[in-house]
């Protein structure tokens, strides 16, 4: 892999209380190199969405608060530069797309008005900032840009604020994207549409992709690379590849054996992992899969495994070979 | 068309309410004790005999039936007419013309002091907050809420006058075109006072909702984006505040319209608020129910343009 142009390092994000801190983040490291591209996957809870909104210090602080770590680009660590620097990082260099985009446009201000902006704060003019929103939002599929320019985002449903808040994304053509189930409320063929964009654009401007999902047949489409989250820790890490050949870590051979696939028969009941995630500020010592996992054996319950590698590209924390499973 | 149709409907709801109003005043006014011979002519000291009384009663149309008096009222009204006063015999709206600039004037400037204090403290609290900045604003929204205008407005009065000997209301009041500067010594005072009421609500409304608004999503997009904190702050935030804040100031202002009845009082301002006083004293209905049919307008209208800035700020408040 050549040299990463984000590297996330051993990031801890909590709740600081009085006397404690809850960990909800617990020690994530990511790289991404220049024009990769990297699917984080993960139950809701497990922490991907704050580990990423971390990178560009958009945690709601207080209460929560980066507790350790290192957020590099291209060498410089984005939690330590100063306000004026990260503006310019922010949309410019690193873009993203949030969940729940109908909540994430301004509702008082024009579509238009709300691209161009984030145009002109990284330098257009008007006129090109005009242009550019105009040929963004055509990129993504709308059927009529000109009219979405100029709506309100009421006037328009949610399918289209999705590609709206995309094409608000890539507007800058930031070096990283981070797309945060960005693909959630579009049909498939809309999907499929996106997906394209976003890849035939990487290939043109080099973007690295983080795309952060609970959806592994979006993966196994789109990334080169999967990152596997579970209780506010990196369980898995592998080829895309690799990742559906021969997982590693039982969280992800059972989230693999829960996709409906062809093979699937009819109507047939889709496997469910039992149990519930643990709530991250409450966990015991030892692995937090462990009490729902099929192959836990005594050293689970008092120890948690470190994500170790497992030679050809892929490293998994568990103190189990899956040869033995 | 549909424009047309929907102003007509607003103005015509505006002269609904004003009616319902009118028919509030007189009916309350009929209520009271006495009447306007009885008052304005001494007849409680004896002074009249019965005939003398029943010819004035005649005379003023104090006997006739409610409805019918109602309805020559509200005739002479719509026609401009607002009556003759019963104790100064001059007409309404001569005396409406010289007391109502003197109320405006003292509005406008509460209001517009109010708004700076009540913005101005308010957003440094909402962007500030659990620091000093925000202990600051909420001390000036506790003090200004507690505080009674009249209270405030005594001691500034006495304080004022005994400390500094200084007496603006002394000369009577002048007139803004006459001498702007002088006319501004007399209104700034009670308009200030006035402002401190109406800034502390503005404070606390402008402070919860710019503080609900950066919690909400699209406040995290605006600053995902690399806005300046300039555009932030007001494009963002204080955008999405602002129907809160002009609802606010809205009641404000409405209230304001009653306030400055003591306030006028107090220092002595020849304001809608003192020829109400003077007339209710004298029971001299005409100026009564004038007055408090303007201050009503007033109301109405106030409401009216916070509708209309509603829809000129949010636009989902627009198509209906």
């Amino acid at each position: 892999m050549s040299n990463p142009l984000l590297s996330i390092r051993d990031l801890h994000v909590g709740l600081p209380h009085r006397r404690r801190t809850d960990e909800i983040v617990r020690g994530v490291s990511i790289d991404v190199a220049p024009g990769e591209k990297l699917g984080i996957v993960g139950e809701s809870g497990s922490g991907k969405t704050l580990t990423m909104l971390a990178v560009v210090r958009l945690l709601a602080t207080p209460p929560l608060a980066v507790l350790k770590g290192e957020v590099m680009l291209d060498g410089e660590d984005l939690l330590k530069v100063d306000e004026r620097r990260l503006r310019a990082v922010r949309g410019g260099e690193i873009a993203m797309v949030y969940q729940d985009p109908m909540s994430s446009l301004n509702p008082l201000l024009h579509i238009g008005s709300q691209i161009e902006e984030a145009l002109r704060a990284h330098g257009a003019s008007s006129d090109d900032a005009k242009r550019r929103t105009r040929e963004v939002l055509q990129q993504v599929g709308l059927a009529d840009p000109e009219r979405v320019r100029t709506s309100y985002p009421h006037q328009l449903s949610g399918g289209m604020i999705q590609r709206v808040m995309i094409a608000m994304a890539l507007s800058t053509s930031p070096r990283v994207l981070i797309a945060d189930e960005p693909t959630t409320a579009l049909d498939v063929t809309i999907q499929r549409q996106i997906l394209e964009l976003v890849t035939s654009l990487q290939a043109e401007t080099g973007m690295a992709v983080l795309w952060v999902t609970h959806d592994l047949g979006v993966v196994a489409s789109l990334v080169d690379q999967v990152v596997v989250m579970y209780a506010g820790r990196i369980v898995e890490k592998a080829s895309t590849h690799r990742l559906f050949e021969r997982p590693s870590h039982p969280y992800t051979a059972a989230l693999l054996e829960s996709l409906p696939g062809l093979g699937t028969a009819h109507r047939s009941a889709l496997h469910q992992i039992g149990g519930t995630p643990p709530d991250p500020t409450r966990l015991s010592a030892g692995c937090p899969f462990r009490l729902r996992c099929s192959y836990a054996i005594e050293k689970c319950a008092h120890e948690e495994p470190e994500l170790i590698d497992r030679g050809d590209g892929s490293a998994a924390a568990c103190w189990r070979d899956p040869a033995q499973w | 068309m549909n424009k047309i149709l929907a102003i007509g409907r607003r103005i015509l709801s505006v002269l609904v309410t004003l009616w319902g109003v009118s028919v509030i005043i007189f009916v309350v006014l009929r209520l009271l004790p006495g009447n306007a011979v009885t008052a304005a002519m001494g007849v409680s000291e004896g002074l009249l005999t019965h005939a003398q009384v029943a010819a004035l009663n005649r005379y003023y149309g104090v006997g006739q039936p409610a409805v019918q008096q109602y309805l020559s009222w509200l005739h002479a009204t719509i026609t401009g007419n607002l009556g003759i006063s019963l104790s100064s015999r001059m007409a309404v709206s001569t005396l409406v013309g010289t007391a109502l600039p003197v109320t405006l004037e003292l509005a406008f400037f509460a209001m517009l002091l109010g708004l700076l204090i009540g913005v101005g403290f308010g957003m440094f609290s909402a962007l500030h907050p659990g620091r000093w900045q925000d202990d600051l604003g909420q001390t000036v929204s506790v003090v200004g809420l507690a505080v009674p205008s009249f209270i405030l407005g005594t001691v500034l009065v006495v304080f004022m006058s005994t400390k500094f000997h200084y007496f603006p209301s002394s000369l009577g009041f002048i007139g803004f075109f006459t001498d702007p500067w002088l006319n501004f010594q007399q209104i700034i005072f009670p308009a200030l006072v006035l402002s401190l009421g109406i800034g502390a609500a503005i404070l606390r409304t402008t402070r919860a909702a710019v503080l609900e608004v950066s919690g909400l999503n699209f406040a995290r997009t605006a600053l995902g984006k690399g806005v300046s904190r300039k555009a932030f702050i007001w494009r963002h935030l204080f955008l999405n505040a602002l129907t809160a804040v002009v609802t606010m100031s809205g009641i404000q202002l409405g209230y304001l319209l009653g306030g400055t009845v003591i306030i006028e009082q107090i220092f002595i301002l020849p304001g809608m608020g003192r020829l109400l006083i003077t007339a209710i004293n004298n029971r001299d209905f005409p100026v009564v129910q004038s007055v408090t049919l303007i201050f009503a307008a007033g109301f109405v209208i106030v409401n009216m343009l916070v509708d209309v800035a509603y829809s000129l700020i949010d636009p989902r408040t627009r198509k209906r």
